[in-house]
């Protein structure tokens, strides 16, 4: 009973913290590379959760145009990007919190969608309906799911 | 939960279930499309000169699916699409409307319209604007006929447009993009480059950038539309040339124009033009 009470006043507790922390994608601070030197959240990257992240289809779905050596596991692979095997060598922390959040950024004519942006759009629309979009948009990932991203991609340093 | 899909789960794992066991096919196969061992199609051949700073080669998008796909169009009974093509001559026959018409009364036979599918959409002088097949046909069927349009994109009317493309199977697409249509043509231009939606992608990011490259499990072509309406494996039935611009635009996170619009014909008018000197194949049959 009384560990239940503690749990849940922990949970509380994080999230009011976590609240309080996160940065709201119109609020990002960049260089002018387009590094967030920030975490967006304060709370440490979780690499297995945004290893889900990069191959899940519903969230972040990297691999749909990315091939990552170390996920050979997961079917499909696209070809529309560049590897992603070795950018925790070659990109800081910043650099890749800073493309993950909004890749056109550090390159313009860049393909690849922002995940934490969520205003700038032509005919931004509800979800996958083709209707349009009703009231403010959501990042395509939340704050935190970047972070796990990042924390995942950190670990790709062959 | 909210779906954040880069290009729609659903849709990317029945293809990818499709795929499975598939030999795939691609540019440089050196492979040939013969209809029904007569109809020669010409799957590559030069961009035409608006494209050329842009494009060296268009491909049809036959070239780009599996080896089974691809052999279902050179039989018309293994075109599943053909169905659709006898239905649709069965209307041509028919007599619809107030005026006792069918549209064999005015058309003889629909070998007759043989040239339609490779020049249209085109530009009309009576109307003052640029008419796809479906306006044209709408346009008969109201003024002519004295009978109920039939709605854009029904079953009825994809039909008649694959009865019209099947008679002009074989002929190169040559729409014209000057004159009068010019305007038009411009207009599709810039909806083609426009980088739509939360995603930000426009026809040019996948169909242009990204041709031959797989995203996830589907392997992009250059979004030629000299096979429309084309008989889709995963729809299980025809698909019309706006209807698939909607699907395009929906998977970008956004807001789509709606079939029989405006912009939808400028951008008709405007991609088949990147598709001048490819042959009319539909109905063709894509995964």
């Amino acid at each position: 009973m009384t560990r239940h009470l503690m749990l849940a006043a922990g949970f509380a507790l994080a999230a009011t913290t976590l609240h309080a922390d996160v940065i709201l994608p119109d609020d990002v601070v960049t260089n002018e590379y387009g590094d967030i030197a920030q975490s967006l959240t304060g709370v440490p990257g979780d690499a297995a959760a945004g290893r889900d992240v990069m191959v899940n289809r519903g969230l972040g779905n990297c691999i749909a145009c990315h091939q990552v050596t170390a996920l050979e596991d997961e079917q499909f692979h696209g070809e529309v990007g560049p590897s992603l095997d070795g950018v925790g060598a070659r990109w800081d922390e910043a650099a890749l919190r800073g493309i993950v959040a909004n890749a056109k950024m550090a390159f313009p004519d860049s393909i690849m969608p922002s995940f934490y942006r969520v205003s700038g759009f032509t005919r931004p629309g509800n979800a996958f309906t083709g209707r349009a979009a009703e009231g403010p948009l959501e990042p395509l990932l939340t704050a935190q799911q970047v972070e796990d991203v990042v924390a995942y991609l950190m670990t790709l340093t062959e | 939960m909210r779906k954040t899909s880069l290009f729609g789960g659903a849709a990317v794992a029945a293809v990818a279930i499709a795929l499975a066991g598939a030999t795939s096919a691609d540019i440089g196969d050196d492979e040939e499309l013969i209809v029904n061992g007569e109809i020669e199609m010409i799957i590559e051949t030069a961009a035409p000169e608006h494209l050329q700073d842009r494009l060296s080669t268009i491909y049809s998008g036959w070239v780009f699916r599996s080896d089974e796909t691809q052999a279902m169009q050179a039989d018309d009974f293994d075109n599943p699409g053909m169905i659709f093509v006898d239905q649709g001559l069965e209307a041509f026959e028919t007599v619809m409307g107030t005026e006792g018409q069918s549209c064999a009364s005015c058309h003889e036979n629909a070998e007759s319209l043989s040239e339609v599918r490779s020049t249209y959409p085109k530009w009309d002088e009576e109307r003052g604007l640029v008419q796809t097949v479906e306006m044209q046909i709408i346009e008969c069927q109201t003024e002519r006929m004295g009978a109920e349009p039939y709605g854009y994109d029904s079953q009825d009317m994809r039909n008649m447009t694959a009865l019209i493309s099947s008679v002009g199977r074989g002929i190169p697409v040559n729409v014209a993009i000057d004159g009068p249509a010019q305007e038009t043509w411009e207009q599709g231009r810039e909806i083609y480059y426009t980088r739509f939606g939360q995603l930000e992608l426009s026809c040019a990011n996948c169909h242009e950038d990204n041709y031959g490259n797989l995203i996830r499990a589907d392997h992009l072509s250059q979004g030629q539309i000299n096979g429309f309406p084309t008989y889709r494996l995963r729809n299980a039935g025809l698909v019309s040339i706006h209807n698939r611009f909607r699907g395009c635009i929906r998977d970008t996170r956004g807001e789509t124009f709606s079939v029989g619009s405006p912009e939808f014909v400028a951008l008709e008018l405007y991609v088949a033009s990147r598709g001048n000197g490819l042959t009319v194949e539909g109905p063709s049959v894509r995964n």
